[in-house]
């Protein structure tokens, strides 16, 4: 429910490391700007949800971290890496330590669930076959799935990808995670079982989560900091410091008002 | 008038550019061929793919393709009294040129589609950047198995092209319009030598492998990540590689008479 805040949380800010920092970044898509000197820091360990709407660059935030796109101009630091600056074949190294969980699942298509959990051990660790058997079957379960086995991705449902994309992006232990949308497309009760995975995963394993998403909901309550990206400024804080703002596009925005503007027949065409 | 000029030009950057996309693309392929880790397993799936599933319609369409050359040239020979040469006819016709070419453009109507909807489809579904994220090379695991499976199932899928014209060849001259099964034979022996028309005939199969692997890597790759985008990309990879094909085909026979 809109509001409600059940996570209990060590406070922000103070004291908290940065685990990613954004310095003046500007990015642009054929010349349409998206980000405009975007500076904020995701502090260690905590869940940091990137809120806005669509277009605002939500994704794009992910994608600068994860180095699948550069920044026309500033600096971004990942675990004390400037990746802003860094090569493909550099990112490789970087990007050992960051799970992605793609807003599609991005899961291939042409394995198993089993072999796409298994696929990022296979390529990087000298695991035997038992043990990661044992590491697939022990994630899988962690997200509340069993039997999938040998299902190909088109045989799941959205709510099953979203977990096994979730179960692959940290079967290898990242420092952070990165979340693209994982509520998008799922049903409230979907939405209140990923989030509990979700949680789970940053109490259990401390990993620095940061989640992009426009469902608010759930973003008041897991986020342990809130990066509100407006039209024209850009908005970090705390849950509750965020609902309590006094300016009327944070509370617009946080409460899902929209202007009540009644259409004159003329706007419409005279289509009746 | 001069906007005519602006559009010839813009072409033609746009062609050269493409070009040397291409070039780079390929050096992206060929220094993951050589890079660990090996994908063996990867590789013999994608021949799979690429040559065992078109194995039917290879058959099918040497043995058709072979029953008309044998239609025609015995028409042909029949006014000049060479019925005898008939077999010399459909093999150097098959071995030389027919068999590599009409290889190629069926491997790409059938497998080099497919290549660039699936790498296509790949890019648009965010599976390319998931194997970045993994730190897996995309070009390294999805693009450089393909192209070299391509490259390698060509020369064979030619070769069992040319033997099923061959025998639609024999059915047709020997069967149906009664020539001498030996001589069909011995002048298809006496006349195909190995070195000039058979490892030429190999060559240029090679050649086309490349040129279709790396095309449909290459557009699909580079598609836009959209449906219409793996659409675009589909379409375009069968006409480029088909056009290109004629075109080196062209270059091999007129500078090595291959």
């Amino acid at each position: 429910m809109a509001g409600e805040d059940h996570r209990e949380r060590p406070p922000t800010g103070g004291g908290a490391e940065s685990h990613v920092v954004f310095e003046g970044v500007h990015m642009a898509f054929d010349g349409r700007p998206v980000l405009r000197g975007l500076s904020c820091e995701f502090p260690r360990g905590q869940i940091s949800v990137i809120l806005g709407g669509s277009g605002s660059g939500k994704t794009t935030v992910l994608r600068l971290i994860g180095g699948l796109v550069h920044p026309q101009r500033g600096r971004i630091l990942v675990a004390g890496h400037d990746v802003s600056r860094l090569s493909e074949t550099q990112m490789y190294g970087v990007r050992e330590k960051l799970g992605m969980m793609f807003q599609g699942g991005a899961l291939l298509n042409s394995l198993t669930v089993f072999d796409n959990l298994a696929f990022p051990l296979r390529e990087h660790t000298t695991m035997s076959e038992p043990t990661i058997a044992d590491e697939v079957h022990r994630q899988l379960a962690a997200v509340g799935l069993r039997d999938v086995d040998h299902l190909l991705p088109g045989q799941l449902s959205g709510g099953m990808v979203k977990r096994v994309a979730l179960a692959r992006a940290i079967i290898t232990k990242p420092e952070i995670l990165l979340c693209d949308e994982p509520f998008s497309g799922l049903d409230p009760v979907s939405v209140k079982r990923i989030e509990a995975l979700l949680d789970g995963v940053n109490d259990q394993l401390h990993i620095t989560m940061l989640v992009s998403s426009h469902h608010i909901p759930s973003t008041m309550r897991m986020a342990d900091q809130v990066v509100l990206l407006l039209e024209n400024q850009t908005v970090v804080g705390a849950p509750a410091d965020l609902r309590r703002s006094p300016d009327p596009l944070i509370r617009g925005f946080l409460t899902e008002e929209v202007a009540d503007q009644r259409l004159e027949p003329a706007a419409l065409g005279g289509a009746w | 008038m001069v906007a005519l000029i602006r559009e010839i030009g813009w072409l033609t950057v746009r062609f050269v550019h493409h070009l040397g996309s291409l070039a780079v693309f390929a050096a992206h392929i060929l220094r993951a061929a050589i890079t660990p880790p090996n994908r063996f397993r990867v590789l013999v799936a994608e021949v799979y793919n690429l040559g065992v599933l078109s194995l039917i319609i290879i058959c099918v369409s040497g043995l058709a393709v072979g029953m008309v050359l044998g239609l025609q040239g015995y028409n042909t020979l029949e006014r000049f009294g060479a019925t005898g040469s008939l077999g010399a006819v459909v093999g150097l016709g098959l071995i030389r040129e027919l068999g590599p070419v009409l290889t190629a453009l069926l491997a790409t109507g059938r497998a080099g589609s497919a290549t660039a909807a699936e790498i296509g489809s790949m890019v648009a579904s965010e599976q390319l950047d998931g194997l970045r994220m993994m730190s897996v090379n995309p070009v390294h695991y999805v693009v450089m198995p393909k192209a070299l499976a391509m490259t390698f199932v060509m020369p064979l899928l030619s070769a069992l092209f040319i033997v099923c014209g061959l025998a639609g060849g024999y059915f047709v001259g020997v069967m149906l319009m009664g020539i001498d099964g030996g001589t069909y034979v011995s002048g298809l022996e006496t006349s195909v030598e190995f070195e000039e028309d058979v490892v030429g005939s190999f060559l240029k199969a090679v050649i086309f492998g490349a040129l279709v692997g790396l095309i449909a890597t290459y557009r699909g790759y580079n598609s836009e990540p959209t449906s219409a985008g793996v659409s675009a990309a589909t379409t375009s990879t069968v006409v480029v590689a088909s056009v290109s094909i004629l075109i080196v085909d062209y270059f091999i026979t007129a500078l090595w008479g291959v």
